[in-house]
């Protein structure tokens, strides 16, 4: 006999209110999660998904309501429980863990009056004894210096560290099942491997079921049992994770892990292809297969003639698919070949960063960087957050000043050099892309003039209807349909948006343009077009990039140079090919070793690293990352600055390792033999 | 927290400085005087003051001196808390305001008493369930209280409480000596916008902090309701309430210019309304004073509570 679910949804479907009529977010949603068990559940912005988890807690604000099916936890309705029942699931069997752990905790409370509060109110307990048990989880949580931290606000601790109180506040009351909804994602990618590290154990540990949320394929893959793929407010697709992984039947699926980059991978054996189209509005779902428009084996008259229910696939245990030609299509085949680019030829020098420093009091957020970035070259800048990395954005933008070293674009001193200063040919000259395609767009203005703003205002062209011409022109170099001109912001999907930051960056034939983390704000299956967009548009241009990101996959996917910064400093820089192999500085092995891996065929090498970034107010001396290092030679590293090794023509690592000792570092990245 | 303090502290001798330094300025300049001087020597003056008259009078008065050195002597006058005399009611300034100040926070106090527990209450209720019904009640009032100037609602009120009902005197004039009851008609008439203008403002905070991911965390901790209001919204949502309270001393001042002069109540508003109609000058210099010290102390106070009460900005 099976054991008896923990939680199964039946049929759930979730709608919100809107002004025009209820809009769908969850249809026929089923899930059966076992005790002990860990689930993903997978999708893209807008799916669903962490309206399943609110709707297990019953959480779903006043436009949320459950419109049909069942929540049953333990074989009891969710929905049909009282109040105070309701008190004593929420937090006390059923436990929920959030994306952004700054905004989940209450400012105004120490976190020890926040965590004592679960045992007081679940169980009854007195106040000195909730106490201990809040300081004996922090010590669980691998927290160390729990009395301090019991004293603190939440604002005086970090990220990681937040995430880490908010997973003991959840643990606190011995849930069955933990709610996991992108808990890692506002997180830096060294401190995510902690925090899922320490998720997997307390699963193990506790026999905690998992409900994990996430949009990140190889985190669901190294933490779950089972995945559930969710498009547009359906399941598209559920089985055991080693099953999917492996072999995904639906097309939807597929298109996910194609788009995915993998840093295990370079760009040439395993390009990218994006999913074409986009999400359909939830008002206006197509008829029949939900994902039919975007399909690649799409068949008129039958995916669209009614809608497609999920069904397990013949053979294969409890592998299920929401597709109707999942016995038709050949899976294993290997998709159409894309013509490969040719590898781009590099001109001269067009940026030269020599020795650049820059202090904000005692601070210092870049610490003598030099590097060059040549005619139609991608450089990237990896680090995480506090690396210095936007800084250096700024100095080169001309919105900070630098205190000291040199910045030259085609000879031209720009490090103490402010944007106001800087003459039109200069600023024509270094463009940017932001972060955020949301905020960066004025709402107000269509999307045709905010372009011929730039144009004109770039000394570009005045004649209006050159104007115009070029900026229907910039409109087809994107891939956006020409009518958009007409268009205001609020009318486009994030990447779209980011398609016209492109196309304003461009507008001026820039020699540079700085990309600070452009793609990050996106979905996977968007991320994938508009990178792909980009190294077009550049390999044309011959525009030299500096890609500035975290996210090494994409890195590795588009980019010909990486320079590794941590706290301000140039840890290794090199050709990308030299950057993602050995010899490797510490904490570049450290940084790939974090990166969750969603491709089977490869295995990834476990890398311990110790503590978190220190505060760049008071770096460490000597070498800046031996706080963390696993190689740390006492006495030298904590002492010393480390030297500069040339360890191959352009291949550069600042590390007091022998040489011999980084030679002999092996691969992250393994390639599973089948 | 000290830090803070002093350092506002030092700011707001440096404006007061600045301020009475302007004002000196201001009331030294030759029409000024002139008109000083045509009060003081009668109203025949205007007709019969020649020049070498009012340059007599200036010698006499020592308002020939240079300008700083009378400054520097006025400041001294006015730190031993010597105004002046007033032209009109021929009392010490220092007098008159003494009496006119107690009696207008007299009116702020009871204005006060009213406002805090009642604004911040129904703001919290309102605030605590978006959209409800208790919360489209409460607003669509607050927004009609706001939404009515001071001098119709006073004269509404007496309409309807004194001329009509008779419940209460129309007018707060005391003359009789202080009693409650006349001052029923200013206190209604601060209160009805005070307490619109607050419920308003502390409702916008209130579903603010309702809507956060903290509460959402608290709610799904598994708290009873009363401790998620309680303890973990009522202290986020006060802070911007509790500070406009205090800026609120610096609103009322000017607002009782409309009421008392309305209600005939000898108050700082009425006293000042007098003054500029009659040009009684150093009466006029001094109550600007006082108006600029409540505004730089209500200041103060504001930011005092502002980073009591936030964490954030008490330990950096």
């Amino acid at each position: 006999m099976s054991v008896a679910p923990l939680l199964e949804c039946k049929n759930l479907s979730i709608s919100y209110a809107g002004r025009a009529g209820d809009v769908p977010a969850v249809v026929g949603f089923n899930l059966t999660l076992k005790p002990g068990e860990a689930h993903g559940l997978v999708g893209e912005s807008g799916c669903g998904k962490s309206s399943i988890a609110l709707a297990v807690m019953r959480y779903l604000g006043r436009a949320g309501r459950v419109v049909a099916g069942q929540i049953l936890f333990r074989g009891r309705d969710v929905l049909a429980m009282n109040d105070a029942e309701m008190r004593r699931v929420r937090g006390g069997a059923i436990a929920m863990i959030y994306q952004e752990p700054m905004a989940s905790l209450n400012p105004s409370m120490t976190i020890g009056e926040q965590l004592i509060e679960v045992p007081r109110y679940h169980e009854g307990v007195g106040h000195r004894d909730a106490a201990l048990r809040a300081r004996a989880m922090l010590d669980r949580v691998q927290m160390a210096d729990a009395t301090r931290i019991m004293h603190s606000y939440p604002h005086q601790i970090s990220g990681g560290q937040q995430q880490r109180i908010v997973i003991a506040m959840a643990l606190l009351s011995n849930p069955q099942l933990l709610l996991l909804d992108e808990p890692t994602t506002a997180l830096d990618v060294t401190v995510e491997a902690g925090i899922v590290d320490l998720i997997r154990r307390i699963s193990a540990e506790f026999g905690t079921s998992m409900l994990y949320i996430s949009h990140n394929l190889g985190l669901v893959r190294e933490t779950c049992d089972r995945i559930t793929v969710m498009y547009c407010g359906e399941a598209v697709e559920s089985g055991p994770i080693a099953d999917v992984f492996r072999g995904a039947r639906h097309p939807y699926t597929r298109g996910l892990f194609a788009s995915n980059p993998s840093p295990a991978a370079d760009k040439n054996s395993r390009p990218l292809r994006s999913i074409p189209g986009q999400l359909p509005s939830p008002r206006a779902r197509p008829p029949g297969c939900l994902f039919g428009p975007r399909c690649e084996f799409f068949a008129v008259d039958r995916c669209d003639a009614q809608p497609v229910p999920i069904a397990p696939i013949a053979g294969s245990g409890d592998h299920s698919s929401r597709c109707l030609r999942v016995d038709e299509i050949a899976w294993d085949a290997a998709p159409a070949a894309i013509s490969s680019r040719a590898a781009a030829v590099f001109g001269e020098v067009a940026l030269q960063v020599n020795a650049l420093t820059k202090r904000f009091g005692s601070v210092s957020a870049n610490d003598g960087l030099s590097f060059e970035a040549r005619r139609g070259e991608t450089v990237a800048i990896v680090g995480e957050s506090g690396c210095g990395k936007s800084t250096f954005a700024k100095i080169l933008m001309g919105l900070l000043q630098a205190n000291s070293g040199s910045v030259q674009l085609a000879g031209l001193e720009l490090s103490r050099l402010p944007v106001t200063r800087r003459n039109p040919q200069t600023i024509r000259a270094l463009q940017m892309i932001f972060q955020n395609p949301f905020d960066t767009l004025n709402p107000s203005h269509s999307i045709g003039s905010q372009i011929a703003r730039v144009i004109r205002k770039l000394g570009v062209q005045r004649d209006a209807a050159k104007v115009r011409e070029q900026v229907l022109e910039l409109l087809d170099l994107v891939k956006l349909p020409r009518d958009f001109a007409a268009r205001r912001p609020r009318q486009l999907s994030g990447g779209q948006k980011q398609r016209v930051g492109v196309a304003r960056a461009f507008a001026g034939r820039p020699d540079v343009v700085v990309a600070d983390e452009p793609l990050s704000a996106l979905d996977v299956s968007v991320q994938a077009a508009v990178s792909e967009l980009l190294i077009d548009i550049q390999r044309r241009e011959r525009t030299t990039l500096l890609f500035i990101s975290h996210d090494l996959s994409v890195v590795r996917y588009l980019a010909d140079r990486v320079v590794v910064m941590y706290l301000g400093q140039i840890m290794e820089q090199g050709s990308t090919e030299q950057v993602f192999a050995p010899p490797y500085h510490p904490y570049t092995e450290a940084l790939l070793a974090a990166v969750p891996i969603a491709d089977q065929h490869y295995t990834k090498r476990k890398v311990l690293l110790s503590g978190e970034i220190p505060s760049a107010s008071n770096p460490p001396v000597g070498c800046r990352f031996c706080t963390r290092c696993a190689y740390r030679i006492p006495g030298t590293c904590d002492r010393l600055a480390p030297p500069l090794q040339q360890v191959a023509p352009d291949h550069q690592i600042a590390c007091h390792l022998p040489r011999e000792q980084l030679a002999a570092m092996r691969p992250v990245f393994e390639e599973v033999t089948p | 927290m000290r830090n803070l303090v002093v350092r506002r502290a030092i700011q707001m001798l440096l404006i007061m400085l600045t301020v009475s330094l302007l004002l000196f300025a201001i009331f030294d300049s030759d029409q000024f005087r002139e008109k000083a001087a045509v009060a003081e020597l009668g109203g025949f003056g205007i007709a019969t003051l020649s020049a070498d008259d009012y340059h007599e009078w200036l010698q006499k008065k020592g308002l020939n001196e240079p300008f700083l050195a009378r400054y520097a002597q006025w400041l001294k006058a006015v730190a031993h808390g010597d105004l002046g005399r007033s032209v009109e009611k021929d009392v010490a300034v220092a007098t008159l305001l003494k009496e006119s100040l107690a009696n207008t926070a007299i009116l702020a106090f009871f204005v006060l008493l009213g406002l805090i527990p009642i604004a911040l209450t129904l703001g919290v209720l309102a605030g605590m369930n978006e959209g409800s019904r208790l919360d489209r009640v409460i607003s669509v009032a607050a927004v009609i209280t706001t939404s009515i100037p001071q001098i119709a609602t006073a004269v509404l009120l007496t309409v309807i409480l004194a001329l009509g009902l008779g419940w209460v005197p129309a007018k707060s004039a005391m003359t009789d000596g202080w009693s409650f009851r006349p001052l029923v008609l200013p206190l209604l008439t601060l209160l009805l916008y005070d307490i619109g203008y607050l419920v308003r403002m502390t409702r916008a905070a209130m579903t603010e902090v309702m809507a956060s991911q903290y509460i959402r965390t608290a709610v799904l901790k598994g708290l009873p309701p009363w401790r998620v209001i309680m303890k973990h919204a009522l202290r986020n949502a006060l802070v911007v309430p509790v500070t406009l309270i205090f800026l609120e001393l610096n609103g009322l001042l000017s607002q009782v210019v409309v009421v008392e002069v309305f209600f005939q109540y000898a108050g700082f508003g009425r006293m000042l309304f007098d003054a500029a109609n009659f040009g009684d000058i150093q009466v006029l210099q001094a109550a600007t004073l006082v108006a600029i010290a409540v505004a730089v102390v209500s200041q103060l106070l504001s930011d005092a509570a502002y980073t009591f009460l936030n964490p954030r900005v008490r330990f950096k």
